[in-house]
C-alpha cells in the first residue's frame, strides 16, 4: 500500500506558551537537576539570566500543544496503534525563562516508506516574544508495517 | 575544559527511576499517554509493562551532557540528537556514557548512548555544547 504524502509540506496554526517558574521547578525536579538556576529567581539573575532559566529539554514542554494537532491530523493519517518515536533532535538559541511567551509552529517536513515502515518527520520552530529562535525541533515516528 | 580532547569519556551518570516517575513526568511534560502510566494498558498492547517516555531519558541524556561538561550551564547545551531503541522501564537503574567526539574551539562534540543492563535505550546520541 503507497504511503498517504498529501500532508508533506503543510503547518498547523501557531500555539503560545507562557513559561512559569513553578513549571520549570517540576519539569527539573522530575529530572533530578539541581542547578539552582532553575528554582531561585536570585541565582538565575546572578548567573545573568532574565528570571528563573528552563533546562533545554523543557522544550518539550512548550513545543507538545504545538505538535498534538500535526500528529492527530487524519490527512497524515498515522496508525498510532504501531507508532514509536524513533528519533528526536533539538537545537537550542535563546535560552527560555520564566516570563517568556513561546510561539511554537510544527510543520511536517517528509513522509516516507523505508523497509516497509513509514517515517514521518515533524520539525517545530519555537520563537520568544522579541522573535528570537528558542529552539527547533525535529521528531521522527516511525510507523511499523505500512 | 581547555584540555578536552577526542576519546575522553565524561563523567557517567546512574540515575534510577522509581515507580511512580513515568507519572510524575507526565505531569511535568503533558505527555499522558497511557503506555507510560498504565500497566495494564501497557500490557495490553504488548509492552513488557508501562515504559519510561522516551524524552525522560533524552533528558536524561541532556543533563549528563550538560553536567558532565559544563558545570550543568543550561546555556551550554546547542544540539542533542537521539534515536530511540530499547524501551526504558522503570525501577531499572540508566547509565549514561559519552566520549568525546571532536573539539573546535570552544565547541564540544560528544557521543552517548543510555543504557539499562544491556539493553540500550538511547543510541547513537550526539550532543554538542559551547563550554
Amino acid at each position: 500500500m503507497a504511503l498517504k504524502t498529501d500532508a508533506v509540506g503543510k503547518s498547523w496554526p501557531s500555539t503560545t506558551y507562557q513559561v512559569g517558574r513553578e513549571k520549570i521547578k517540576e519539569y527539573a525536579t522530575v529530572l533530578g537537576i539541581e542547578n539552582p538556576v532553575h528554582f531561585d529567581v536570585g541565582a538565575a539573575r546572578d548567573a545573568g539570566f532574565r528570571d528563573v532559566v528552563a533546562p533545554p529539554m523543557f522544550a518539550v514542554v512548550y513545543s507538545l500543544a504545538a505538535l498534538a494537532p500535526a500528529m492527530f491530523d487524519p490527512e497524515v493519517g498515522m496508525n498510532f496503534a504501531t507508532m514509536v518515536h524513533g528519533g528526536q533532535t533539538f537545537e537550542w538559541g535563546e535560552p527560555a525563562c520564566s516570563g517568556d511567551e513561546i510561539t511554537t509552529t510544527a510543520r511536517c517536513v517528509s513522509i516516507e516508506e523505508k523497509l516497509g515502515n513509514g517515517f514521518y518527520v515533524f520539525e517545530t520552530t519555537s520563537v520568544n516574544g522579541a522573535g528570537a529562535e528558542v529552539v527547533r525541533g525535529t521528531w521522527t515516528n516511525i510507523v511499523r508495517g505500512v | 575544559m581547555a584540555d578536552l580532547k577526542p576519546g575522553d569519556a565524561i563523567p557517567e551518570l546512574r540515575v534510577t527511576p522509581d515507580k511512580y516517575l513515568p507519572h510524575r513526568y507526565a505531569g511535568a511534560s503533558g505527555d499522558f499517554n497511557p503506555i507510560h502510566i498504565d500497566r495494564e494498558f501497557a500490557e495490553s498492547v504488548g509492552l513488557p509493562s508501562n515504559i519510561l517516555h522516551g524524552l525522560y531519558s533524552m533528558g536524561v541524556v541532556a543533563k549528563a551532557a550538560a553536567q558532565g561538561l559544563a558545570h550543568g550551564d543550561p546555556r551550554a547545551l546547542k544540539k542533542l540528537t537521539v534515536q530511540f531503541r530499547g524501551m526504558g522501564l522503570p525501577e531499572q537503574e540508566i547509565e549514561v556514557t559519552g566520549t568525546v567526539k571532536e573539539v573546535d574551539g570552544n565547541r564540544v562534540t560528544v557521543d552517548l548512548e543510555a543504557r539499562q543492563g544491556d539493553n540500550r535505550i538511547i543510541r547513537n546520541a550526539v550532543a554538542e555544547l559551547e563550554v
